[in-house]
């Protein structure tokens, strides 16, 4: 019987399997930041160990950062000195970091794949949810807590359970006006945010083979929004075509032997999934969510679900408390609600690409009066490209703040708070209560959808503006 | 880790499904570089109306004081959202042995384990009797058995945790320990690789 591609790189990772627990498995790439990594060094130093491997992690400073004034020093003392612990932590223990001031900076997830760190058929750990994200490149790419970040400190191994393992096929061509991330708001929408519990996905199709890298780590990265262990997708000639010739990317003679052994890193034809979804691309439209999980998403131009109709008392209350913090209706449409913040950043949509949509849909425009809109690109090589590029100037004319890289508003932990009571249509990856700030309202979109906001100052169809 | 046994104890409803880390601890109380403390911050934003703890929203399960107990129950899809472990440190630092929900996200589940905390497992069904009973009820748990019984009608549940992880539990080993006990089959995996 064939393998799925989850199955042989956790198979080529397996130290040893403890009778009826976990997979003792070998990790190759541990990235870390400030927020979850202290108490991890603080374990091992209290236990009197030391790091087993420090040339296979890469620390940043994102989580926390001001996105202002970055070479100035941080005014919140709590925020300032865990930056300077894991400074320090770094310097302790010989890790690579790229922390303030670094031109290598920036959002874990984002300046992994693009320094090329992030490299099919690995195994990747980071003490951060989304690190999900390194799946787009082929590899087993998860989030884990501090207490696992301390195991991957002292051993290089992590123990784990196996995860079943799904596949969702997209076939068929995107509508217009429709990016990645109104894929994933899509699936999620049908599978809810605990559809894919239990399970590693395999995201698979023609429309994923057609997509670019920088649009599938977008859907990899929302992967555990739908509650997966992680996503990941079989990587192709987009995928090589991308590493290749990155600041860390293998070169000469190991470039050629790498690049063997990835081109045999896919599902064999006949592996069996744990369970397969086939989701037509026709049926996607931009998508934008109402209630305060990610699941909760809807067609730019639908109502909002009725309450009543919902079965599951749970949920129905769920719903209705989530509709009560958005300060929304069943039955109501969202398109043409004013909105007062927009926000286009984070580990999600924050490459170069993401920003390349948004300047395409404004160029020549003015946002609406109304409408604070902040871009905050996601590493500093991004925040050069965009000067390099030019759309720092499409970005300015238009009435954006440009801010510098960091996890920014996606979570609020620095300055960059939504108001409370406050809309925000946001590019980033949840809608929790208070996820952007105390009594801050969410609507996830695409990068897409949040330009077409910034200008009208309206939830509105992109399509309406792409003519 | 304190070993973990056998518990018996009223419980805390949330009747709540999808909470996620984000409202047991919400990101602002990240900022600190140990584990301690966390409790306070617990719910932070469904305990209190403003951010001096002055007002306690008083219809939140925990600001009730005929509610109490080491044992938390929640909707299904407990602990979703970020990885923070700081979730787990701050239901254990607020005095939780148990949290029963009738499903997980699944790195709150290891973090939860991690940390002495278990993430015990109920069917829907049973998770809804529990919802139903009065206040001053018991939950008796005991990890060797794997059972979760209703005191008042002794109706109970087996519920599932691997041999590894209860080994863990009632003696309070962590994953760590036997990790480094395994040091020659690491390095020998090692030699392995290219």
């Amino acid at each position: 019987m064939g393998k799925t591609l989850f199955e042989k790189i956790w198979e080529k990772h397996l130290v040893k399997t403890i009778p009826g627990g976990p997979d003792v498995i070998y990790i190759d790439k541990h990235f870390i930041h400030e927020v979850t990594s202290p108490q991890a060094f603080a374990g091992i130093e209290k236990r009197g160990l030391k790091i087993l491997h420090p040339e296979k992690i890469v620390a940043t400073a994102d989580h926390n950062v001001p996105t202002i004034n970055q070479d100035l020093p941080i005014k919140d003392l709590l925020s300032r000195l865990q930056i300077e612990q894991l400074v320090q932590n770094c310097k302790n223990h010989n890790i690579e970091l790229y922390g303030l001031g670094h031109p290598f900076q920036g959002i874990v997830h984002v300046i992994g794949p693009e320094l090329g760190i992030t490299q099919p058929g690995m195994t990747i750990v980071c003490g951060d949810s989304h690190t999900s994200t390194h799946g787009a490149f082929g590899s087993i790419a998860f989030g884990i807590g501090t207490s696992e970040v301390e195991m991957v400190f002292a051993t290089q191994c992590i123990l784990q359970s196996r995860p079943k393992v799904m596949r969702i096929n997209i076939n068929g061509e995107l509508n217009k006006g429709v990016v990645s991330k109104d894929i994933i708001l899509y699936i999620l929408s049908k599978i809810s945010a605990s559809g894919a519990t239990g399970y590693f996905v395999e995201f698979a199709g023609s429309t994923i083979l057609a997509l670019s890298m920088e649009a599938r780590m977008t859907i990899c990265n929302m992967s555990i929004e739908m509650g997966a262990k992680g996503g990941m997708i079989a990587p192709d000639e987009t995928t090589f075509k991308y590493i290749r010739n990155r600041r860390f990317a293998p070169v000469g003679g190991k470039w050629i032997s790498k690049l063997d052994e990835w081109k045999k890193l896919y599902s064999d034809k006949d592996a069996i999934f744990d369970k397969e979804i086939n989701i037509n691309a026709n049926d996607i439209e931009p998508m934008i969510t109402y209630g305060t999980n990610p699941g909760l998403g809807i067609s730019i131009n639908d109502k909002i679900p009725e309450t009543e109709s919902i079965v599951d008392e749970g949920e129905k209350k769920n719903i209705i408390k989530g509709l009560k913090y958005m300060g929304l209706q069943p039955g109501q449409f969202l398109k043409g609600m004013a909105v007062q913040n927009v926000f286009i950043g984070s580990c999600t949509n924050s490459r170069i690409e993401d920003l390349r949509l948004v300047a395409n849909v404004i160029k020549g425009k003015k946002k609406n009066q109304n409408v604070k809109v902040m871009i905050v690109p996601g590493s500093q090589q991004v925040a050069a490209q965009i000067v390099a590029e030019g759309l720092d100037i499409i970005f300015k004319e238009a009435g954006f703040e440009i801010r510098q890289a960091g996890c920014s508003a996606c979570l609020g932990m620095n300055d960059d708070k939504i108001p409370s009571g406050e809309y925000c249509i946001s590019t980033s990856n949840r809608n929790f209560e208070g996820r952007q700030g105390a009594g801050a309202r969410t609507m996830l979109a695409s990068p897409l959808t949040a330009a077409a906001a910034a200008i009208t100052g309206v939830v509105t169809d992109v399509r309406e503006l792409l003519n | 880790m304190h070993p973990l046994k056998y518990i018996q104890s009223t419980f805390i409803p949330l009747q709540l499904e999808n909470v996620d880390t984000d409202q047991i601890i919400p990101a602002r109380f990240l900022k600190a570089t140990t584990r301690d403390g966390f409790g306070k911050n617990l719910f932070r934003d469904w305990r209190y109306l403003d951010n001096d703890e002055t007002q306690p929203k008083t219809d939140f399960i925990l600001n009730k004081p005929e509610y109490h107990g080491t044992i938390l129950v929640g909707g299904k899809n407990f602990g979703s959202g970020s990885s923070r472990e700081h979730a787990a440190w701050a239901i254990v630092d607020y005095g939780f042995k148990v949290v029963v929900s009738s499903f997980f996200a699944d790195i709150f589940k290891n973090n939860a384990l991690n940390n002495g905390l278990l993430p015990l497992q109920v069917s829907e069904d049973f998770l809804q009797k529990i919802f139903r009973l009065d206040k001053d009820s018991k939950l008796t748990i005991d990890v060797d058995r794997q059972t979760v019984t209703i005191d008042s009608t002794g109706e109970h549940e087996m519920f599932d945790i691997n041999s590894y992880k209860k080994t863990c539990l009632l003696n309070g080993y962590d994953d760590i320990d036997y990790l480094i006990s395994n040091k020659a089959e690491i390095e020998a995996f090692e030699a392995t690789l290219i």
